[in-house]
């Protein structure tokens, strides 16, 4: 008897760490462990399959001398910047114009949201005839009488990784909306109507009360939009299909291409190796942040 | 929706009402724009659209596209529309979704309610999963996949998924129960209920609005993949692959009424999802994933 | 069209049903011949299966010209379950045969008599090691140019036959107001026209070139020529070409925006599709300067290593349907290619594929016939990518000139071998 519960309680001492374990496990194995046969894999001369040869860092010699590379990185650097800053700019504004007792909020919202549901498999072929000079935009402006118009980004190595940041802003921004919607609804009113008596104005609320309160929306939004910043692939594929020429070449389409297409995986297991190194970059000192606030 | 909204300290004047109704209608209408592209080529007859204008409507309304793409148009070798691959996505979605999900609460409740020495740094070392590019995780999934088994199955996939979708999942639960009253399960501890009894009676009531968050981002992640589902689906490929089939084939006419009829048959559950959950959404997020 | 497939189908089951073998096996099929024309071909080879009790599994991935599919192929692999038939071009055949993965036809093809009817360039990509590992299908010839015949009829010049009547002639087009060159700016495209145009400075120079890499030839002066032919032609194309579908680059010629196209054999389709007939609506001519010279792509069904009694027999089956006169003469005709052997009959093809099938055999025969670089056919894929990287920057304007082009194309072979 006394045997028995003494068991019991010990399983039940145990059982949270065995009800996580699995999931742990897993992570460890497919996370962790494929991380390193990466990394592994980028100091070999693998080409079509894995293949264990050591070439020490002859492929990170060979990705940084590729021109395209640097391409890549120049371009995830512009995407990644004003795709964030634009996308916390739109998805604030919406939150807080929508937040005004706004007629309508009930269509207004899945309007915004829907982006985000859609892949650019489907959305991308829309995309491209908007952004064609030929059948898009601006055939439409000239045929309503604008002669004059051009949009031809899309065509121009120099303008089209801005359409792509252009067509990310769409897909993520309603999000980023619902987020900060989210984040100024669980704000309490009652500060706001302290300092209303206090005689501060609508801009003043905002800028000293509100937006100071929306730091882990703040958080929350740049995380999510600098993971998928890193990860964008479809879009760029969808829209450009990296060119005009490899103008818009990005890290992850370049991994892609030299690890399936190219087949020089030990180059593309290299540059994703620098990919993960970026990530680690920014998510660690968050995750370390976040985790240790928790904690106090 | 929410009570918090009806009484907005801020007052605004009329102009800058009619300003705000401006620039969120605009948006509404960016936002709109790709949709009506699609939908609106979706119903015109195949000339229409090479001779004309994009964004006009249709001087000939045709449901043959819709038709054509669901059952009879060409994806492989026989001209069955998107209608088998349907069956094949839901098969894989809807596993997946309920198992992450499961297992992201479970998760999430031992994280939060049943601390243990190192609990954040195992939570830390699961959540950086939400980060690592698909692409590379392919040739060792593959061979994993092989060893198990389960390579160009449904079972397959749906191991995948719930993989890469527990660090979410897990992150959502968590930080929605944080904001939970511990004392509530201490107390039930004392009355002697045991591990599961306390999440099925206590945390598992309360858990609506962020399981809704969870299903809606699992739900719209796994539907939408192309990735995994042509490299581990084999012969049961999820609809993704089949309207990549439909839009990208080679040679030919390119029948794009059909192709965005496809498109948007292909986006439908999805759609839904968002529409008919999406007020719920911004409740779960309200609830826990946003607040720190 | 649904029609003569049809009927070519009953023709060909028919015909196919006395050669029966005991095998109640599927094959499995992994290719990315999705689109109408392709599938109802592909549809001939899947019945014909079907009368020996061979069940076809479908496993279709579009796009890219094989991208996504070798991607598919490459995970299945690595599981360890790869597909019964893979189709597969050029380089790719080699590679994977290379790493040990693909089966042996060597008995079907020893009994049916495949060294002597297949031209020999196709079967460097069919053999390995002396073994056959693969069941070419088609060959597509990439070095033709098509004109729209009325276009060219206003030029009042006859079909060129070298580069500066076709400069000519695109230059009298551009003044008549259309655009010359009907293009799409993806790099496969660019390579595709780069091709002809190295072809075009001489056969011994695209051997040396693109065949055997040699860095002087890909690194000296008429490299750096062809590059300047290159950047001219990349004068007469419309501003709105990057990104092009080729398909879309036909109809513009096809209806007369455009002068023409310069395009491999599959572009005839559209020109069919729309109701055009070659030599009254438009003409299909050999790049100026390649006449007696062909680049070639050949798609194949490479055979992947199966295991069981059962599923090789049904492997050598199919490859034996696949390499049977008649399956070849029915789907190349669907498909605008020339047969993968040299003894089909060519009654039942228009005038541009039986001229096709009488280049091939004559470019055959004296040893003009070579592996296209843009279509992955006459080096491997890292090779081919860096190429594409080049041209595709020549023909955007991003070298001064063709001088600086030829040594960053040396380069670039080098870094990629």
């Amino acid at each position: 008897m006394a045997t028995d519960a003494d068991f019991r309680t010990r399983l039940q001492d145990w059982l949270p760490r065995l009800v996580l374990a699995p999931s742990f496990a897993v992570t460890l194995l497919f996370v962790y462990g494929f991380i390193l046969f990466t990394i592994v894999l980028s100091f070999t001369g693998s080409k079509m399959l894995p293949r264990f040869t050591w070439v020490g860092f002859e492929n990170y010699e060979k990705l940084f001398a590729l021109p395209a590379w640097n391409t890549a990185i120049t371009n995830i650097a512009i995407f990644a910047s004003l795709y964030i800053v634009i996308c916390t700019v739109i998805g604030l504004m919406l939150a807080i114009f929508l937040d005004q007792k706004i007629r309508g909020e009930g269509m207004l919202r899945p309007i915004y949201l829907y982006p985000m549901a859609l892949s650019f498999i489907v959305t991308g072929t829309a995309w491209k005839w908007f952004l064609d000079p030929g059948i898009g935009l601006q055939n439409i402006m000239r045929q309503w009488g604008w002669e004059s118009f051009s949009f031809t980004w899309i065509k121009d190595s120099d303008m089209a990784i801005y359409t792509i940041v252009l067509a990310a802003v769409w897909q993520t921004s309603g999000f980023v909306m619902a987020m900060f919607l989210a984040g100024l609804r669980g704000i309490d009113n009652e500060i706001l109507k302290a300092a209303q008596i206090d005689g501060a104005s609508n801009w003043q609320l905002y800028r000293r009360i509100v937006i100071p309160l929306l730091r882990p929306a703040f958080l929350s939004a740049f995380v999510i939009l600098s993971h998928l910043a890193i990860k964008s692939y479809d879009l760029v594929v969808a829209l450009t299909g990296g060119g005009p020429g490899r103008a818009t070449e990005m890290p992850a389409t370049f991994m892609y291409s030299y690890t399936f297409t190219r087949n020089q995986m030990g180059i593309g297991a290299s540059s994703a190796v620098i990919m993960l190194m970026t990530i680690a970059a920014i998510m660690v000192p968050y995750l370390y942040a976040e985790l240790k606030e928790k904690k106090a | 929706m929410s009570a918090a909204s009806q009484d907005t300290a801020v007052s605004t004047g009329r102009v800058t009402r009619a300003f705000l109704y401006l620039v969120l209608l605009l948006f509404a209408l960016f936002y709109l724009l790709p949709l009506y592209v699609m939908g609106i080529n979706s119903v015109k007859p195949l000339a229409e659209i090479t001779g004309g204008n994009m964004m006009a409507l249709p001087s000939t309304w045709t449901l043959d596209p819709w038709r054509s793409a669901w059952s009879t148009a060409q994806i492989g070798v026989e001209p069955t529309g998107l209608k088998p691959y349907f069956l094949n996505s839901i098969l894989m979605v809807v596993p997946a979704v309920v198992i992450s999900t499961i297992v992201g609460a479970l998760n999430g409740y031992v994280l939060t309610k049943w601390r243990f020495r190192g609990d954040t740094w195992v939570f830390g070392l699961m959540l950086f999963s939400c980060f690592i590019p698909f692409q590379i995780v392919l040739i060792p999934m593959a061979v994993v996949l092989g060893k198990l088994g389960l390579a160009g199955s449904v079972s397959g996939l749906v191991l995948v998924h719930v993989v890469y979708g527990i660090g979410f999942t897990t992150l959502y639960f968590r930080n929605y129960y944080a904001s939970f009253p511990t004392e509530l399960v201490r107390a039930a501890m004392i009355d002697g209920a045991g591990f599961f009894r306390i999440f099925w009676r206590i945390l598992l009531p309360v858990s609506g609005p962020i399981a809704v968050v969870s299903v809606i981002w699992q739900f719209t992640n796994i539907w939408n993949d192309f990735l995994f589902g042509v490299s581990f689906g084999g012969t049961s490929q999820p609809m993704t692959v089949a309207l990549n089939n439909l839009v990208q084939s080679s040679t030919g006419v390119k029948e794009y009424n059909v192709h965005f009829a496809g498109a948007i048959l292909a986006a439908l559950p999805t759609l839904i999802v968002y529409i008919v959950a999406g007020r719920y959404f911004v409740r779960g997020l309200m609830a826990g994933s946003v607040k720190g | 069209m649904r029609g003569i497939v049809g009927r070519k189908m009953t023709m060909v089951a028919a015909l196919m049903a006395t050669t029966g073998m005991a095998a109640a096996e599927d094959v499995e099929v992994l290719h990315w011949w999705t689109s109408g024309g392709e599938a109802a071909a592909l549809n001939v080879l899947k019945d014909d299966l079907g009368t020996k009790s061979i069940g076809w599994v479908d496993m279709p991935v579009a796009g890219g010209g094989g991208e996504a599919a070798m991607t598919a192929l490459r995970a299945r692999v690595t599981a360890g379950n790869p597909p019964t038939a893979v189709q597969m071009l050029g380089f790719d055949i080699l590679d994977w045969a290379g790493e040990g993965a693909l089966g042996d036809l060597t008995d079907v093809a020893a009994a049916e008599g495949w060294d002597a009817v297949v031209p020999v360039a196709l079967q460097g990509f069919s053999k390995y090691d002396g073994k056959w590992i693969a069941a070419p299908v088609n060959v597509h010839s990439t070095n033709w140019v098509w004109i729209n015949k009325a276009a060219l009829d206003a030029t009042g010049l006859g079909e060129p036959t070298t580069w500066e009547e076709l400069v000519a002639i695109l230059d009298a087009m551009q003044a008549a107001g259309i655009t010359p060159l009907a293009h799409g700016g993806q790099a496969w495209q660019d390579a595709t026209v780069f091709d002809a145009v190295v072809l075009g400075l001489g056969t011994d120079f695209y051997k040396a070139a693109f065949i055997d890499l040699d860095p002087e030839a890909l690194g000296g002066a008429q490299m750096a020529e062809a590059f300047d032919r290159l950047i001219k032609l990349s004068s007469y194309v419309d501003e709105n070409f990057s990104g092009r579908d080729w398909n879309l680059a036909s109809s513009m010629v096809i209806n007369g925006e455009a002068g023409m196209q310069m395009m491999g054999d599959w572009a005839k389709g559209e020109f069919v599709n729309a109701g055009k007939v070659p030599g009254a609506d438009f003409v299909c001519i050999r790049f100026p300067g390649t006449q007696g010279a062909v680049t070639f792509n050949s798609d194949q069904f490479a055979m992947f290593g199966v295991s069981g009694e059962g599923a090789v027999a049904a492997q050598g089956a199919m490859a034996s349907a696949i390499m049977n006169p008649v399956f070849q003469s029915a789907f190349n005709v669907v498909k605008g290619s020339a047969p993968a052997r040299t003894d089909v009959p060519n009654d039942a093809f228009d005038d541009c594929g039986k001229k096709a099938m009488a280049d091939l055999a004559a470019a055959n025969d004296s040893g003009t016939l070579f592996g296209s670089m843009a279509h992955g056919h006459a080096a491997p894929a890292s090779v081919k990518n860096a190429t594409y990287d080049v041209i595709t920057a020549a023909f955007n304007g991003e070298y001064a000139d063709g001088t600086a082009a030829a040594a960053a194309l040396a380069d670039a072979v080098a870094a990629a071998q």
